[in-house]
């Protein structure tokens, strides 16, 4: 990498840790100038005055609070999540536990998005106004303008209930899984994560499909295409080496953004399929009022979209040589 | 179902399908306006929009019975679709087809209004930061940059779950704050490349302020992805609003809004799936219609189409 490059990485990298830095504070204030004592939204259990201000004391929430932000920032910099006091243990463990799951979800996900949404948009871009392209449009029209949590219900309803095909919820086996390891568990840990995976896969592929098709048509215009088309390139190969390899660097920049997309999916497709991961426990902390559960995932929530925008943006310098001499590439302007 | 309603479900369809040929013979004058209405999706998506903003307004002709009325929990819930009810009860033995008229007035209410407030503020936050550049371009994009960082969700789960009990107005408030950063990046590319232009130039040297210039000039030149976005925002919202009421913490019952029933459904899922069906299915009706339209207006207000082939 050149000493430009590396200089611009350097400030894009500074500049991250700035913006996650600002949304950490934003939601440690949020949460805490919010209505409400952290011992009153616990489900089922009553407010108990002592163990309130029991509770206070232990975890310093009865000072003033630039100084609970000092101390919490304080405690961050020693890697210290805090002490969740909804599930009684601390924060790192109760993210060791979930995070896996999301990342499961999240990966599989993202496999299915990618591989059907570019395959439907290059297929799309070749047979332009055509019928297959009229017919798969409005499909991925349709598909994409489902919400993921009502989609996550049909499916589980017809290929979970009606025709029982799929588990219902959960991730595993709940009774042999968890004590015995073994190639049947593996299988039933991928059955489990089909329904999930495939509701957030195919939302997103129906985005990528019509993103990557209009990708496809913005380049086919350029004179380099036509030119190659007139020097009598086969058809395919001009869609295939010109068209698609340009049309690649923009889905480079959809695939920084698509981390947002995924941990909103993660939240409600984790609720309907009752899926272990972290969307969940966010929104369970989020209900219990659990301020440093609250703040971590905020924060590792925020550090998975930064990097997704720094990550689109490294490729995408890597990927495009005229982007190479730029101090810096502005990821939503390309995207636009 | 009433004669009635029957009756006015018929006029709104009639209505709509009227609407949409009028504005399709007025449009098809203008170049920019054919290449709008050269879809076919985009004009369905219209007339589908017009009909369930006729609905809205007319819920209480097109609606048979109070939404809100339990009408015997014990031998009238989770009915399946009949002449009655024509899209059957819910488990509190409501009218799910009355609830979905009602809905639409909540649910496209709280997308326009959350919509209206993202543009807005997202066109002149951008407006304002591409006019002025230097340290004020400056601030307000970093801002940008973190309030594209947040995680929406949560901050929407906090601020609704926690201020228990907000007004819907409020809800379409909060959605909307959190939704103008894309806006306001798209706005702000926009005017910076109409910043050299002649007529702004000449505006300036006129002595022209500079609210009148941002807001005369610049902005209106840079309607196109401004009202783009606006189509597209309404989705977004009304998703969002869903999700959020699905959650069970956005439109508070017994008020229905679509997510809400949707959430209300999930509870008897297999044994009354038409509860979970028909708001669901009209949600993806709403945003499919405006990811059409904003198709459409896509094709219309690109410049580089301007004259082109079409």
């Amino acid at each position: 990498m050149t000493a430009v490059g590396g200089m611009w990485l350097v400030r894009r990298l500074v500049a991250s840790v700035a913006i996650i830095f600002a949304v950490v504070t934003f939601v440690f204030i949020l949460i805490h100038v919010a209505p409400g004592k952290a011992c009153t939204g616990e489900p089922g259990e009553t407010a108990d005055p002592v163990e309130c201000a029991r509770r206070a004391r232990e975890f310093a929430l009865d000072r003033p609070l630039p100084e609970q932000y000092r101390r919490y920032l304080v405690a961050l910099a020693q890697g210290d999540f805090g002490y969740s006091f909804s599930l009684h243990r601390p924060v790192r463990e109760a993210l060791a536990d979930t995070i896996p799951f999301t990342l499961q979800l999240a990966g599989a996900a993202l496999l299915l998005d990618f591989l059907l949404g570019l395959g439907l948009g290059i297929y799309q871009a070749g047979r332009v106004n055509r019928l297959p392209d009229l017919i798969i449009g409005n499909f991925t029209l349709f598909i994409y303008s489902l919400p993921t949590f009502w989609l996550a219900l049909l499916l589980l309803l017809v290929f979970g209930e009606k025709l029982g095909w799929f588990p219902v919820g959960g991730a595993s086996d709940p009774i042999f899984c968890p004590v015995v390891d073994s190639a049947y568990c593996l299988f039933d840990r991928l059955w489990h994560l089909a329904l999930p995976a495939a509701t957030l896969g195919l939302v997103g592929a129906a985005g990528t499909a019509r993103f990557q098709r209009a990708a496809m048509l913005e380049v086919a215009s350029q004179d380099y295409v036509r030119t190659a088309r007139a020097k009598g390139v086969p058809e395919r190969r001009v869609v295939l080496r010109h068209q698609l390899r340009n049309a690649l660097l923009s889905f480079i920049t959809r695939f920084g953004l698509a981390f947002p997309f995924l941990l909103t999916g993660a939240v409600l497709i984790e609720t309907v399929f009752a899926w272990p991961g972290m969307g969940r426990l966010a929104f369970d902390a989020i209900l219990t009022r659990d301020y440093a559960l609250v703040t971590a995932t905020a924060l590792i929530a925020s550090v998975v979209v930064v990097a997704g925008n720094l990550l689109a943006d490294v490729l995408l310098g890597i990927a495009d040589p005229r982007l190479r001499v730029r101090s810096g590439v502005d990821a939503e302007s390309i995207a636009a | 179902m009433t004669l009635g309603s029957w009756l006015a479900l018929f006029v709104a369809l009639i209505g709509a399908a009227e609407i949409v040929r009028a504005l399709r013979q007025r449009g098809l004058k203008h170049e920019r306006w054919r290449r709008f209405f050269r879809n076919r999706t985009t004009s369905w998506g219209l007339g589908i929009l017009v009909f369930l903003v006729i609905v809205a307004i007319a819920a209480p002709l097109v609606a048979p019975l109070d939404p809100i009325k339990q009408h015997d929990p014990v031998h009238l819930k989770n009915l399946p679709p009949s002449w009655t009810f024509i899209l059957g009860t819910d488990v509190f033995s409501r009218d799910v087809w009355s609830r979905v008229v009602y809905g639409a007035r909540v649910s496209l209410g709280i997308g326009a209004l959350g919509a209206l407030v993202a543009v807005s503020l997202g066109s002149l936050v951008g407006a304002v930061a591409g006019y002025y550049g230097r340290r004020v371009d400056a601030v307000l994009m970093r801002g940008v940059d973190v309030g594209l960082a947040l995680p929406r969700i949560f901050i929407l789960l906090m601020a609704v779950a926690l201020w228990d009990g907000l007004p819907f107005v409020t809800l379409a408030l909060a959605i909307g704050l959190t939704s103008w950063f894309g806006t306001s990046r798209l706005v702000r590319a926009e005017v910076l490349s109409l910043q050299q232009r002649d007529f702004v130039v000449a505006a300036r040297a006129l002595g022209a302020g500079d609210g009148r210039v941002i807001f005369r000039h610049v902005l209106p030149n840079a309607a196109a992805p401004i009202i783009v976005s606006a189509a597209l925002g309404v989705g977004n919202v009304l998703l969002l609003e869903a999700s959020l009421s699905f959650l069970g913490i956005g439109v508070a019952p017994p008020r229905p809004s679509w997510g809400n029933m949707i959430a209300d459904g999930a509870s008897s899922l297999y044994t009354a799936p038409w509860t979970t069906l028909f708001p669901g299915l009209a949600i993806s009706l709403v945003v499919m219609s405006l990811n059409a339209v904003a198709d459409g207006l896509r094709d219309a207000l690109d410049p580089r189409e301007e004259g082109g082939a079409a």
